[in-house]
């Protein structure tokens, strides 16, 4: 960080400052990414096919390459199934095969299985297993990735949607101002979930179905917050020096309002993050989100629901959601307080500069 | 000692953290009295009286010892210090717009400070703000009474304040830089106001400023303070009169002088019969009511090298004209820059001219983006209006304009926050002429800073238009530096020009009575030259 520091200009460097001396919102920050980055190699963590592998002296990549069973001694040229007992046993008499830590994918059906689901957590299945015998832990590694991915290009899109249209509004004022004012009003009155239950009337919601309907609304909490900065940051000395300029209003935009506009829209992310993922869950929850199979948080919920005699899935879900949005918003209190001119840092650490800015007023 | 010393303050140091902001500072004030605690900022002028009566913040360490009346204020304790602010106490600060509780009526204002102190409530509270306002010479105090801060103007304001810093009938006055913010017309009114209840009262007054000009009619004594340090204190006219400090007499001199060079008379800018008028809100179903006229009809031309000094109080319309002719805000009338008529371009045709017409700004904190590094904010409309230019060239030419303006080159990666004010300025002018303009709006360009800042930016500015050809729109209320920058002058009043002319002319000899009154104000009459 010190090596960065002298690239940044002092306002940044005094919020990362204020940031990191959040310890909470910091080790948050730290597990969250951790969590995140991990689950990103999902693949090699939890799958239902060996990462590599060796069969009669020659190489396998099972996790990349789908391998016909014939391959291994096996009669249909289907694609293997490696939890299969008679292809387990080829490989082991022929060569050996590297498991990922967790032998099941979020959909692997466990056949093997002597009990019936949903089967309580032991060695096999960490987390225990679904009503349809697969494995919770998996699913939960998978749900998470899945979950944080959409919420991230949903607050990406928002992000986005909600600068221009706010900031178009803000910086032109006037009637440009007050037409798009009163058509966001309009917009922002359409029920977004029967929209969405309707339409999974006749779609099949996918990932990105569903991204693309949130994202037509999702927009719109921002979009006050970037107007009103922008409406403030044009009568800015510096705003209207740019004009006197002659610099054209996208230029002016981009290097004089963002900045200001970016502090407030920022503070808002981390809240708008943890709103997608909430929404998703409970889409989920309810049956309207993604197609059956896939996996999600919300439909583990569902399930702890419907079986109350498993509890593992009720609590699994709960500690995954709840743990997942507290460290959201421990990190979203956490950068709130940083973009937070106002915000003190205890006495002990009064900042210098914040000192002299009072004395020059004297 | 004379039994009449009321506040006194013994070696008084204040350090914040290891920075020593106040040394050793000893004075005190007679009752009767008042007396000036005068320096530029920073000099920790509010400081010393703001901890006198403990009002910092905690990390700020204070030693010495300093009393007032019998009361050692040093060895008080915190409950104590509430049944002496705003008791016998009473406080002014500079800023009127942000002193009073903008969600609370004139009356409640008064009236807290009397049921803290005197347990004053209901109708025997209103009947005493009712006698403040009558003392502090407010029209109308019965309407006044329920009226809430912003329908009142600045000096309103300020003498809402006064009232409330009289209510308890104080010992003590600290007025820190009361009449700062105010028209010069009103900072005399003000003034008059308080020296009278001081007399009335028998109450000592601490006042604090940095005008030198109000210090010689309005102060008994007078302490010079620099850097936290006395450099001289004595009575009023001794001090003016036989500086013994060096630094005095800097001060003393900063006054801006001198004349600027004479112009060409090449027309540049010419405008014909504009005006500005903002249209007023329509309530609904009620006819819109007639516009807001913030300029008058005028005329005026402004020839290649020429200063255009245009003179008003707050109000009077002229940052508005300025922005008018710069096109930056709607007018009617004809603009002509070089014979092409301003007024009939719009979009890109007048982005592209506005290169050749400059700005600087008053406020040096609010001007500059925080965010960017000085070499972006001087290069940035170099590099829109000349994107042939290489990056060497516009980082050479940066740094040539930082040497014309008087900035050391390694300035140039630094941010806005590292400079004082005076360097902030010259950023801005380096930011306008680096365009390399013909005309250059100053709007109050000189109004934040001090006194010798100002000095050496009205050097700098009649530098810059010798070497340039430069012509200047130069906006300002202060006339002392409008004397020692404009060839012409023009006297706005309420968006009507009341007088036009030279600036000698006008200054020496004025023909209106709001003029009459300006430079009565600025205190430029005895030494106008050749009056």
């Amino acid at each position: 960080m010190s090596l960065l520091s002298p690239q940044f200009s002092p306002i940044t460097r005094r919020r990362l400052e204020v940031f990191r001396r959040n310890r909470r919102a910091r080790v948050s920050l730290w597990i969250f990414m951790a969590l995140f980055v991990v689950s990103l190699f999902a693949e090699l963590i939890a799958n239902d096919k060996p990462i590599v592998m060796q069969f009669d002296g020659q190489w396998y990549v099972p996790l990349l390459v789908d391998y016909p069973e014939t391959e291994f001694g096996g009669f249909l040229p289907t694609r293997t199934d490696y939890h299969d007992p008679f292809v387990k046993e080829q490989i082991d008499t022929h060569g050996w095969a590297l498991w990922p830590p967790i032998p099941y994918s979020y959909q692997t059906l466990d056949m093997q299985m002597m009990r019936p689901s949903p089967a309580s957590p032991d060695a096999q299945h960490w987390l225990g297993t679904d009503d349809q015998g697969r494995d919770v832990l998996a699913r939960v590694i998978y749900g998470f990735r899945l979950s944080v991915a959409f919420a991230l290009v949903l607050t990406a899109g928002s992000l986005v949607a909600g600068v221009v249209i706010g900031g178009i509004q803000g910086y032109f004022g006037g009637k440009t101002d007050l037409i798009g004012q009163r058509l966001t009003e309009i917009w922002s009155g359409l029920p977004v979930l029967f929209l969405l239950i309707i339409l999974a009337s006749f779609v099949q919601p996918g990932f990105w179905w569903l991204l693309g309907i949130m994202l037509l609304f999702s927009w719109l909490g921002l979009v006050d917050v970037v107007r009103a900065e922008f409406l403030r940051a044009r009568n800015l000395e510096y705003v209207r020096a740019a004009k006197a300029m002659g610099l054209p209003s996208r230029l002016i935009m981009w290097r004089h309002v963002l900045p200001n506009a970016m502090v407030a829209t920022l503070t808002f992310v981390p809240f708008l993050f943890t709103g997608a993922i909430t929404t998703l869950t409970a889409l989920d929850f309810l049956g309207f989100g993604l197609p059956p199979g896939a996996p999600s948080l919300g439909e583990l919920v569902a399930q702890g629901k419907n079986n109350l005699h498993a509890p593992w899935l009720g609590i699994t879900a709960f500690v995954s959601l709840s743990l997942m949005l507290s460290l959201l918003v421990f990190i979203g209190e956490g950068l709130r307080d940083a973009f937070d001119p106002r915000h003190i840092q205890h006495a002990s650490s009064a900042q210098p500069g914040t000192d002299t800015r009072t004395k020059a007023h004297a | 000692m004379p039994d009449d010393t009321l506040l006194r303050l013994d070696e008084l140091s204040i350090a914040f953290d290891d920075v020593t902001v106040v040394d050793r500072l000893s004075l005190e004030v007679r009752r009767g009295e008042t007396l000036a605690l005068v320096g530029e900022s920073g000099s920790g002028k509010s400081v010393s009286a703001l901890g006198a009566m403990h009002l910092l913040p905690p990390n700020a360490r204070i030693s010495g010892s300093y009393s007032l009346g019998d009361t050692d204020l040093s060895r008080m304790k915190p409950r104590d210090w509430q049944g002496l602010r705003g008791n016998r106490v009473g406080f002014i600060f500079q800023e009127p717009m942000t002193s009073l509780n903008p969600l609370h009526t004139v009356a409640r204002q008064i009236g807290e400070t009397l049921r803290l102190h005197q347990g004053l409530s209901g109708r025997a509270a209103r009947a005493r703000c009712r006698e403040l306002l009558e003392q502090v010479k407010l029209p109308r105090p019965d309407e006044l009474l329920d009226a809430w801060p912003h329908q009142l103007s600045g000096g309103q304001r300020q003498r809402v304040m006064i009232a409330m810093a009289i209510a308890n009938n104080p010992e003590l006055l600290i007025a820190d830089e009361p009449t700062t913010a105010l028209d010069v017309t009103v900072q005399q009114e003000i003034l008059a106001l308080l020296a009278e209840l001081r007399d009335h009262h028998g109450m000592g007054m601490l006042f604090i400023t940095h005008d030198l000009n109000l210090v010689r009619r309005h102060a008994d004594r007078v302490c010079v303070l620099y850097q936290g340090q006395v450099q001289e204190t004595g009575p009023v006219a001794d001090v003016f009169q036989q500086p013994r400090s060096a630094y005095t007499r800097t001060l003393l001199d900063a006054e801006p002088e001198g004349r600027p060079a004479p112009a060409g008379s090449q027309p540049l800018l010419s405008a014909e019969n504009l005006s500005v008028a903002f249209s007023r809100p329509k309530r609904l179903f009620s006819r819109r009511p007639p516009p807001f006229v913030a300029v008058q009809p005028l005329s005026l031309r402004l020839a290649r090298g020429e200063t255009l000094g245009i003179v008003g109080e707050s109000g009077s319309g002229k940052t508005t004209l300025a922005m008018a002719l710069l096109r930056m805000t709607p007018s009617q009338g004809d603009v002509v820059f070089e014979g092409e008529r301003l007024d009939r371009l719009s979009g890109n045709d007048l982005r592209r001219r506005r290169r050749r017409f400059q700005v600087v700004f008053q406020d040096p904190y609010g001007s500059l983006s925080p965010r960017l590094p000085v070499s972006e904010i001087i290069s940035e409309g170099l590099r829109f209006h000349h994107p042939e230019l290489s990056r060497d060239e516009v980082e050479r030419r940066v740094q040539a304009t930082l040497k014309e303006v008087g900035l050391p080159a390694n300035c140039a990666a630094r941010y806005p926050h590292e400079f004082s004010g005076g360097q902030r300025q010259r950023i801005a002018v380096a930011r306008a002429i680096i365009l390399e303009p013909e005309l250059v709006v100053l709007d109050e360009p000189t109004s934040a800073l001090d006194r010798t800042v100002q000095k050496q930016l009205v050097e700098l500015l009649r530098d810059l238009q010798a070497r340039r050809g430069l012509s200047y729109l130069f906006i300002s209320h202060d006339l002392a530096v409008v004397r020692a920058v404009a060839h012409r002058v023009m006297v706005l009043k309420e968006g009507e020009v009341v007088e036009e002319g030279s600036c000698e002319q006008v200054l020496a000899a004025p023909r209106h009575a709001y003029t009459q009154a300006l430079v009565a104000a600025a205190g430029l009459m005895p030494n106008v030259e050749g009056a």
